[in-house]
């Protein structure tokens, strides 16, 4: 089966320049240290984004979502990435791009009010 | 995930928009913990609570009630469930926490007025004004709907005249000190954890409690926030000795709270490996913020009791009539 890569990925996702995955030199230790074990965040994802791969970002949205945003990877990261800040802004491009979560027309009128 | 993230990420978006809330609960629910304090609306310090300690209970009885039927507390939201959640605050209808569970997280914001006072600190509160901060949706990624929400908090600090903020619990301290600041041009508001503001003023109790305890640091205070020492110059001042846990301050290991919107049973299992480390240091438990306390507590299998750092705090304090 052919793997489509989207080059506009990176561009898509990036909502600041707070994303910077580009500095993961992929060594693991946020994987060793997750305290969810999840073994596809945050390193496989950053380069999912990075490569273009959006199917296979798709396939492991749960992983984004399960994130707990604790920073202990972060802490440990010798290479400084923003990772709890990554995981939110691949939150926020799921959120809009794929799972088109868009505000109901009340709840839009009722901030207006 | 067994739920639609679509849906329930649109439900709580949509109730913090026009509920100001992810899970709205009833204004009395709010403001209850103050009542017979005659704290004054407003002023310049005012203590705010982001509802998050009293929306635990409202959660945990929505927990209850829908475990049965699926994998998360907001499982049974189905896209017919937002559409209905437009008209009718569903979560409000489906779980109501008992009073005696509601008094024992209004107990907390209690506390913190009672520990202020202590130190001599003159505050008012907000009472029904007193907002969620956004936190759970900032999370979700949701930031067009959480710094429209921030504005509208924002004015009221703004319409009170308020230029100190006191917080009592890790969530609404980042939001409020290290989120809102991103959003709002020209933020004024000077905040501070109310365990940082004891710690500056060197609060003493009225008498030494004495024993043993093992420390959670939450993440967010520990790595977010950087309230680290404060919690343990505190516990110490009322003569209790804190054991470490190997994951301890900016190492901290996280409660699993955070993934319960969504992933329980992760939650859950996070939980409980947080708590075979500090079961095995001490069968009393300190936390500082409301989602570890519930968490931890539900994880405990009676190896290891939790109670609130204002609870320890104040058990040094003179009784009051």
């Amino acid at each position: 089966m052919a793997t489509l890569v989207n080059p506009n990925l990176i561009d898509q996702v990036k909502q600041s320049d707070a994303f910077n995955a580009a500095a993961c030199m992929n060594c693991g230790i946020c994987t060793a240290v997750c305290p969810m074990g999840i073994e596809h965040l945050p390193r496989e994802l950053f380069r999912y984004v990075l490569l273009g791969l959006e199917e296979d970002l798709l396939a492991h949205r749960d992983a984004v979502y399960s994130c707990l945003l604790c920073r202990l990877c972060e802490v440990n990261c010798p290479a400084e990435v923003h990772i709890a800040g990554n995981v939110r802004t691949l939150r926020h491009y799921l959120n809009q791009a794929v799972f088109h979560v868009k505000r109901m027309p009340r709840a839009r009128k009722a901030t207006t009010g | 995930m067994a739920i639609s993230t679509t849906h329930t990420i649109g439900i709580l978006a949509d109730n913090l928009e026009s509920r100001k809330s992810v899970l709205p609960i009833p204004k009395d629910a709010v403001t209850h913990w103050a009542d017979g304090l005659n704290l004054p609306r407003g002023g310049e310090t005012v203590l705010y609570t982001g509802q998050m300690y009293q929306l635990i209970p409202y959660i945990e009885a929505l927990v209850t009630q829908e475990r049965k039927l699926g994998d998360s507390w907001l499982a049974s939201f189905s896209g017919v469930g937002r559409f209905v959640n437009r008209f009718i605050n569903i979560a409000a209808l489906m779980g109501r926490p008992s009073p005696e569970e509601r008094q024992r997280y209004e107990r907390i914001p209690r506390n913190v007025a009672r520990l202020l006072q202590k130190v001599g600190l003159e505050f008012g509160i907000l009472y029904e004004e007193d907002w969620y901060s956004g936190a759970l949706m900032y999370d979700l990624g949701e930031d067009e709907v959480v710094s429209a929400h921030a504005a509208k908090v924002y004015r009221i600090f703004q319409k009170y005249g308020v230029k100190r903020v006191i917080t009592i619990d890790p969530h609404t301290t980042n939001m409020l000190r290290s989120v809102y600041p991103k959003w709002i041009p020209d933020y004024q508001l000077r905040v501070q954890s109310y365990l940082e503001l004891l710690a500056e003023y060197g609060f003493t109790p009225d008498h030494p409690v004495g024993g043993e305890v093992t420390v959670h640091d939450s993440c967010v205070y520990a790595r977010y926030e950087h309230i680290i020492d404060e919690p343990r110059f505190l516990l110490n001042g009322v003569g209790l000795a804190v054991k470490e846990p190997v994951h301890s301050k900016s190492r901290t290991w996280c409660c699993g709270g955070p993934a319960e919107s969504l992933f329980p049973a992760k939650a859950e299992a996070a939980a409980k490996q947080r708590v075979n480390e500090l079961a095995q240091l001490s069968s009393q438990g300190v936390t500082m913020c409301p989602i570890c306390w519930v968490n931890l507590e539900k994880a405990t299998d009676g190896r290891i009791h939790f109670q609130d750092i204002s609870e320890w705090l104040c058990a040094g304090l003179a009784p009051t009539e």
